[in-house]
């Protein structure tokens, strides 16, 4: 991991293509790497068509790149940072050693909770349009119902993210206050208050890729991926247990999380993150989200991505060693992808 | 780093049909997937990660349909990827689950690719009108029609070309079951006879609507040797280009150009006219036989019509393409990328029953997208590559 | 549409499709159940009861086929409220939403609560409320309320449901569209009777619309280039089959016109010729609607009509093709 770069807002204003906001990605990475376009061996974008409600919406942000002469280039109807396992699965076949990978979504084009309904079964699920923010709802009673977690602890994960997040220009929510004060704000998708959820979030962003010695011309600290691994689970609501992950605890264990300085969760609910800090099985001194998470920002089909790309620049500048990036796909935390990357090993 | 070998040792397709009122999206998956499980002579258990592909998600009205179907897929527990680059979709997933296997991070993937078309209307879901702007064309035919004729007027080919190609490729339909349209009777007169649609193109020069799925099993060395006639991948290829760009030439696009020149180089074919057996070319529409014959580098530039007008293309001839029928004969749209890659797998197999070459030892699988931007291919061989 | 000097233009979009989905044996037991007022659950290999049934059961992979009634009361494990509903929920005023354990079953099932907020809890014992004429679709359960002291409703008296069918599902989703701020100043200039082009400034080549990248050089095109009425037809399409949303009758000529000046054709009509006396190389001027008709969008232009000029040469744009 070379190079990262990220646009968030809360309304973008421009055309879902996103195309505006990924030059200025795609030109910040070049100036960090030292790379021309020509220098990338693979181009792979994840985003979707429902968020932007279209067809093919993908198909414009090549103009991006500038491809003539054509491109290696690939995409995946999922959060970007599937794109960026799709690309590093490449450079371990050999037959490319640099990528760039990017997502976008404009979140805020359509009822954003309502769309995600899509994602669920067609046939006796979404005719119900259930959103997505409800369907956590659920999740989070669950929880507190089996006394795994209560809404203090919930309260606190924002509050964390909150005052992290104050540090953070990329955030589009921030401003921690206290617990007490946020446990006294009204119920919203009772047991979730307003700050459970993340917001609704428009955004790009983008990571470069290298092996070996063309990552070393590229940085200076690359942030080297030890272990990247991802695992699913089923979507129907009867087939698993909503208070635990257990796609996220098979990724871990195939991608070995150890030692990890740093963790940025992609939770875009707060109970999610206790779910998910459990799953992986990470430490209580690991520090987690220094960023703020998704709680602050969470662009779709991106905020995965950042993830990754925020605990690599805490390794790029030489705050931790160790870090993982985590993120996330589907409802309630179906399916999970993890990444751990060293700055001290190759 | 250095590439594991990789062979397709299951191969499974569906019977595509108009309307396939008998399945769910799961059920029709299911078909597929559990013959070319039968073929690998796998089951789930031995299946390291899930790759599924797929056109637009507006065509089911499912956002990411893999989601709820990863149980019925048997990815549930596993690692799952969906992929999505338009109508070469079929192929670059395939690449794509090649890849998890070239690189070592798996030993056994499972691919499988599907459309139900029937669940809505292809002609809408790529027409939701933009505001400020006008619908002129009328589906992918409208928009395929005016590049087609250009390529008559570039190459002076003669009219009946692509009436010969889609009488040829519904004739060889008939010696594949699983091939949706079953047209006894189609002639390069009957082609010529049918309405036109999108002039140039006519009716019966065009490919159905269809619901299907084709699914493999893409397995390593270890794998495949336990396993009677495995499809070697000798070489995979991607390449895109813009929709649109300043003189950006659609006939023959660079991208397509520039991925068979990377395959070829990569699968140590100098001339693919003698060393290819069989072809699997994604031809939706007629005319893009001739053109692709040329943008792969089968012939030069303006002389593809000659070997589709002298028999050459024809299962009899020595390059044949498209024997199971093509695109022109099933089109499940995110499965018709697969189905090229998949006959490719099978001629190379032996197992292609009445629409097999005698004696194929290399056949390419090809298919490409959106407007002729995004291209997709692979070369497989009845022998291990030497890597 | 928005006409006030935002940087980008915008206007509503709707993406509205009713699917026809097939179900398959499984799910159509499901449906079928539903249509007769019960709900078929499937159970499994490992014993469990699941309601809908799997398609296919985890552990095995075969299709379920051992169908088992369960309910039609059971037991909240969760629920949520819905303070601020979206469109085509079941109730269209704030409600609740919760996982039951129906009697029989051993996995939870989602749906809608007419409850109050102030009386639900955990734990509570619910019952399906029917809809009076099922379909034999989901909705067929207009929610689940609070299990009274009374009999079950009668069942229909239906003759043999189908064992898989069909169902449709509508999907209508309203998003707001919005142009880059690129073709935003095209769609204004069309607005003015205008039609504006813009230079790459890399390459130089004059896109029209212009764009947010140039698809060779990936910067944005900039430089304003003020295009004539006049062009090229490169090539072209007789559209002779009717489509959703059409507007003129076929056939018609779409056509790829190459305005002077720019160098990329876009697609247009033309009008004002037979379609079959259309040729490559034909030059074309716009037609504008009249002048009260304008607004932000290419269909100020009517469409394109021969000019008396000669055909162009074919070697003036044979790159074009």
């Amino acid at each position: 991991m070379v190079g990262f770069a990220q646009r968030q807002m809360l309304e973008f204003d421009g055309s879902p293509t996103m195309v505006e906001l990924l030059v200025p990605l795609f030109a910040e990475l070049y100036e960090q790497t030292g790379f021309t376009r020509k220098d990338i061996g693979f181009w792979c974008s994840g985003s979707s068509d429902y968020l932007a409600g279209r067809s093919f919406s993908f198909v414009s942000a090549v103009d991006a790149i500038g491809a003539l002469p054509p491109v290696n280039e690939s995409h995946v109807e999922m959060d970007a940072a599937w794109a960026l396992y799709e690309a590093w699965v490449k450079i371990q076949t050999g037959e490319i050693d640099t990528a760039l990978v990017y997502g976008f979504g404009k979140s805020s084009a359509g009822v954003l909770r309502r769309t995600l309904a899509l994602q669920l079964d067609p046939y006796t699920m979404t005719p119900l349009w259930p959103d997505s923010v409800s369907l956590a709802g659920l999740q989070a009673r669950l929880g507190i119902e089996a006394e795994l977690w209560d809404e203090t602890a919930m309260a606190s994960v924002a509050q964390r993210s909150l005052t992290d997040a104050e540090t953070n220009p990329h955030a589009v929510r921030r401003g921690g206050s206290s617990v007490e004060e946020l446990l006294a704000r009204p119920m919203y998708a009772d047991p979730l208050r307003k700050h459970d959820c993340a917001p609704v979030t428009d955004g790009a962003s983008a990571i470069v890729l290298a092996a070996d010695d063309r990552a070393r011309d590229a940085a200076e600290r690359p942030a080297w991926i030890t272990g990247l691994a991802h695992n699913v689970d089923p979507l129907q609501l009867g087939a698993r247990d909503l208070t635990a992950s257990k796609s996220a605890t098979r990724a871990a264990e195939s991608a070995v999380i150890d030692d990890v300085e740093v963790a940025e969760l992609h939770a875009p609910f707060s109970h999610q993150e206790l779910i998910l800090r459990h799953a992986l099985g990470l430490a209580s001194d690991v520090r987690i989200n220094p960023s703020g998470g998704a709680l602050t920002s969470n662009p779709m089909f991106t905020a995965g991505l950042n993830r990754i790309g925020e605990a690599a620049d805490r390794i790029r500048n030489g705050e931790v060693t160790r870090a993982l990036g985590h993120a996330t796909s589907g409802p309630l935390l179906q399916q999970n992808l993890v990444c751990v990357m060293d700055g001290a090993t190759k | 780093m250095s590439k594991q070998p990789a062979a397709v040792v299951g191969v499974g397709q569906t019977h595509h049909r108009a309307k396939r009122e008998d399945v769910s999206m799961a059920g029709l998956c299911r078909e597929a997937i559990d013959r070319a499980l039968l073929d690998a002579n796998l089951s789930f258990d031995d299946i390291d990660a899930i790759v599924v592909g797929k056109a637009p998600d507006l065509f089911e009205g499912v956002m990411m349909p893999e989601l709820y179907l990863a149980e019925a897929l048997g990815a549930a527990g596993k690692p799952l990827l969906r992929v999505h680059t338009a109508g070469s979709v079929g192929g670059s997933t395939a690449i794509v689950a090649a890849s998890l296997v070239q690189s070592g991070v798996h030993k056994r993937v499972l691919t499988v690719a599907f459309e139900k078309q029937s669940e809505s209307n292809a002609m809408w879901a790529l027409s939701v009108p933009v505001p400020f702007i006008m619908p002129v064309h009328a589906g992918a035919g409208g928009y395929f029609a005016p590049h087609v004729r250009s390529y008559i007027r570039r190459s002076n080919a003669p009219l009946h070309i692509g009436a010969v190609v889609a009488a040829k490729d519904r004739q060889n339909a008939l010696k594949n079951p699983f091939a949706h349209l079953q047209n006894k009777d189609t002639t390069v007169e009957s082609v010529l006879a049918s309405q036109m649609l999108w002039d140039p193109i006519r009716y019966d020069e065009t490919c159905p609507s269809s619901d299907g799925a084709c699914a493999l099993v893409i397995a390593d060395a270890d794998t495949a040797a336990s396993v009677d006639n495995p499809a070697w991948i000798h070489a995979t290829a991607m390449r895109s280009e813009p929709t649109t760009a300043a003189e950006r030439d659609q006939v023959n696009p660079q991208a397509g150009r520039d991925a068979a020149a990377y395959l070829w180089k990569q699968a140590g074919i100098t001339n693919p006219r003698r060393e290819i057996d069989a072809v699997e070319m994604y031809v939706p529409f007629s005319w893009f036989e001739p053109m692709w014959l040329e943008n792969l580098g089968f012939a030069d530039e303006g002389e593809g019509w000659k070997l589709t007008e002298s028999g050459v293309t024809a299962m009899t001839g020595d390059l044949p393409v498209n024997c199971s029928g093509g695109v022109l004969s099933s089109n499940p749209i995110g499965a018709s990328g697969m189905l090229r890659f998949a006959e490719a797998a099978l001629q190379v197999r032996g197992r292609a029953g009445e629409h097999q070459v005698d004696g194929v030892r290399r056949a390419l699988g090809h298919a490409y997208g959106g407007g002729s931007q995004f291209f997709a291919m692979w070369v497989v061989g009845a022998d291990k590559p030497a890597l | 549409m928005t006409t006030s000097q935002a940087r980008t233009l915008s206007a509503p979009l709707r993406v509205s499709f009713d699917y026809t989905r097939s179900v398959g044996p499984t799910l159509g037991a499901f449906f079928a159940g539903l249509r007769e007022r019960r709900l078929v659950a499937g159970r499994l290999a490992d014993g469990s009861v699941v309601l809908p049934p799997p398609e296919f059961d985890p552990a095995t992979h075969e299709p379920v086929t051992d169908f088992v009634e369960v309910g039609p009361a059971g037991t909240v494990q969760s629920w949520t409220w819905v303070p601020e509903p979206v469109a085509e929920q079941p109730f269209d005023r704030p409600f609740a939403w919760a996982l039951v354990l129906l009697d029989g079953a051993t996995a939870p099932f989602l749906h809608a609560l007419d409850i109050p907020y102030d009386d639900l809890r955990v734990g509570m014992r619910v019952r399906a409320r029917w809809v009076n004429e099922p379909v034999g679709a989901i909705t067929d359960i207009a929610c689940f309320e609070k299990l009274r002291d009374q009999e079950d409703p009668p069942r229909d008296a239906a003759g043999d449901p189908p064992t898989h069918g069909r169902l449709i599902t509508p999907v209508n989703l309203d998003y707001t569209y919005a142009a880059s701020p690129e073709e935003s100043a095209f769609f204004r200039g069309l607005e003015q009777g205008r039609i504006l082009g813009q230079r790459c400034p890399a390459c130089g080549k004059v896109y029209v619309p212009p764009r947010g990248a140039c698809p060779v050089d990936g910067v944005p095109t900039t430089d304003e280039v003020e295009l004539p009425g006049t062009g090229t037809v490169t090539t072209f399409c007789i559209v002779n089959v009717p489509f959703l949303g059409q507007k003129i009758t076929p056939p018609y000529v779409s056509a790829y016109v190459l305005l002077d000046g720019a160098d990329i054709a876009f697609l247009h009509l033309i009008l004002g010729i037979e379609a079959s006396e259309v040729r490559m190389g034909m030059r074309v001027e716009a037609v504008w609607r009249p002048r009260d008709e304008w607004g932000t969008t290419v269909e100020n232009i009517s469409h394109f009509a021969p000019t008396d000029e000669p055909d162009a040469d074919f070697e003036s744009y044979k790159v074009h093709l």
